[in-house]
């Protein structure tokens, strides 16, 4: 059977909470065991970073669907001093499965676009599940083009399944609106720095995705399409989604072997959920560098850098 | 750069037999709609199309070349152009290898010049009998050196599309494909040349969510089932019945998504006359 839940730090902090009761009980009793318990907890830290350094793709794919992990909202409040969210395509709708709007991020206006997920059920119903309708990725246009205008840099923010599956997605265009995205960032003439946060689902990540930088977490996934949907139709079986995973080769690591990650951030043991604040002071950091360095660089070379990186995609790594 | 020579990049494939006799079937088939029988010749009269329910049956990419090109102007590039196995995905030798067997392609997709009415282009047709006309690194880079043939030829540039999206034993090659494409495609537009796309049956996911999407005009055969996800996944997903006429031709037209849904017997003209509403003087 398919495994469906990662419960690893669950167990691990109920086993931490019973050796806090032991040392508790053991204090009360005069019975000194705190050499003992340090050691022991210790080696459980030991044991429980070793089991992240390890954890499978499949693995990876619940840890970073848990609804603890931080939101592209959470990372934005951290990172800007000051920041404003902004609304709708000025076509049809407004989709809440992607965020958009201005920052100043130390000290610099920069546009700000990422997928949004919920942190409950009637959130995850407001923002589909970060799920983007047409509506969303013209938004999205709309607030590069604009971003162009005001030479502005973009930093986009990737944590999707991928792009709603719906009647109403296909009516308004879907494909229409992902390629649209696709075009304009490959040509916009400000510095984009994009980071996976979380999930990266198929042609609905993409569309965020295509940067000067890219910058992955080091739990994030980057992949074609879910390994639920590749394992039903490439093996018939739902259940081989786990082998899939491995198969697809999805992880930051290989993603940076391949070339078509930049640099990858470290998760602390628990992954990104345990330290928010951590996460968001290393990105910073790597989004402030990456950004310092693009804003030397001409237009023109900004682009031609941009263009032959997606034109040579793959064919400049060695594996 | 050297494309052809790169560890598990694009290999140059040898191909079992030359496809490029290929009319349409020598003995006849059954219509897949009506059931009723179409002999070779009236098949091949009819360009493919049930006499009785007007189906369009499917086409393979050296039969809609020929259907939509002058007599013998095709010239092939980057025939035996293909990809390796970028990730070990398992079996997927095997599956390239039948593919190839079965279809004489190399890959998904033929691409070329030729001349259509008179008119000078550059033509990119995709096959869907070879892996379901997936887009994988091979046939992303075929389309890229037909938008750099057409750029510096300064052609227009027409493609016929038919795909399940992109070649998920590629991964995430195959999906950097849909930025590559329409990165080179945007080169084209900005010198200012005419990029036609034909969208026949299926097209969908990643192929229609980039190059397929992003043309000057887009026209739809007519019938044909064109979308982003397939209704299988989407109704699964909402568990309702989906509208009649969902994803085909003539709803996307409604929609507004396309210029024009043509049928296949009208297709050649109309492009002809979008070629000469466009000519920048580049006969045959
Ligand atoms: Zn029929």
């Amino acid at each position: 059977m398919l495994k469906r839940q990662f419960d690893y730090e669950h167990k691990y902090q109920s086993l931490k909470q019973k050796v806090t009761e032991l040392r508790d009980a053991s204090t009360n009793l005069d019975i000194n065991l705190a050499a003992e318990i340090g050691e022991m907890e210790k080696r459980m830290e030991n044991l429980r970073a070793d089991k992240y350094r390890q954890l499978t793709p499949w693995e990876k794919i619940l840890l970073i669907r848990q609804p603890e992990r931080p939101t592209t909202r959470d990372y934005i409040e951290y990172l800007c001093d000051e920041w404003i969210e902004l609304h709708g395509d000025r076509l049809f709708g407004e989709d809440r499965a992607i965020l958009t709007g201005i920052g100043s991020f130390q000290g610099r206006p920069v546009t700000i676009i990422g997928h949004q997920k919920g942190k409950d059920t009637k959130d995850n119903i407001r923002n589909n599940f970060g799920m983007p309708h047409p509506e969303g990725y013209r938004k999205v246009e709309r607030m590069l083009l604009q971003a162009e205008k005001f030479k502005r840099p973009v930093l986009t923010f990737i944590d999707t399944a991928g792009a709603y599956p719906g009647v109403g997605a296909e009516e308004r265009g879907q494909a229409w609106a992902i390629s649209r995205v696709l075009t304009t960032l490959s040509a916009l003439k400000v510095p984009v720095v994009a980071v996976i946060t979380g999930e990266g689902g198929s042609g609905g990540a993409l569309a965020l995705a295509i940067s000067d930088r890219l910058i992955m977490f080091s739990h994030a996934v980057f992949s074609v399409a879910s390994c639920e949907a590749c394992a039903s139709i490439l093996w018939r079986s739902l259940d081989k989604a786990e082998e899939m995973a491995a198969a697809l080769k999805i992880t930051a690591a290989d993603l940076l072997q391949f070339g078509i990650v930049d640099e990858i951030i470290d998760e602390p043991p628990g992954g990104a959920q345990q330290d928010p604040d951590a996460m968001a002071d290393m990105m910073g950091a790597s989004i402030k560098r990456y950004l310092d360095e693009l804003l030397e660089l001409e237009t023109d070379q900004l682009l031609e850098l941009r263009y032959r990186k997606l034109r040579n995609v793959g064919l400049d790594a060695d594996f | 750069m050297s494309f052809m020579f790169g560890k598990k990049k694009y290999i140059p494939v040898k191909l079992p037999n030359d496809p490029r006799t290929g009319v349409l079937p020598a003995q006849g088939q059954s219509c897949p709609n009506c059931g009723v029988w179409i002999s070779a010749d009236r098949l091949s009269a009819d360009k493919g199309v049930c006499p009785k329910c007007n189906h369009n049956l499917t086409l393979s990419a050296y039969q809609r070349i020929e259907l939509l090109s002058d007599d013998h102007s095709f010239e092939e590039m980057d025939a035996d152009l293909a990809a390796g196995n970028i990730l070990d995905f398992p079996d997927y030798e095997d599956k390239l290898e039948r593919a190839r067997q079965e279809s004489g392609l190399a890959e998904a997709i033929v691409t070329g010049t030729a001349c259509i009415g008179g008119n000078r282009t550059v033509l990119a047709v995709m096959d869907s009998s070879f892996m379901m006309g997936s887009m994988g690194v091979a046939v992303g880079e075929k389309i890229c050196r037909a938008v750099e043939q057409a750029l510096q030829l300064e052609l227009p540039l027409i493609i016929c599309s038919t795909s399940g999206g992109a070649r998920m034993q590629e991964g995430i090659f195959s999906l950097m494909q849909m930025a590559k494409t329409v990165a080179v495609l945007e080169r084209l537009h900005k010198k200012g040349l005419l990029y036609i796309s034909v969208l026949t049956h299926p097209t969908t996911g990643g192929v229609l969510a980039s190059f397929a999407s992003m043309a000057d005009i887009i026209i739809g055969e007519s019938g044909a089932l064109l979308g982003f996800t397939g209704p299988r996944v989407i109704k699964q997903t909402i568990g309702e019945r989906l509208p009649d006429n969902f994803q085909r031709a003539g709803f996307l037209l409604d929609h507004g998504m396309l210029d024009l849904v043509v049928e296949r017997s009208k297709l050649r003209d109309t492009l002809i006359l979008l070629l000469k509403l466009h000519q920048e003087g580049k006969g045959c």
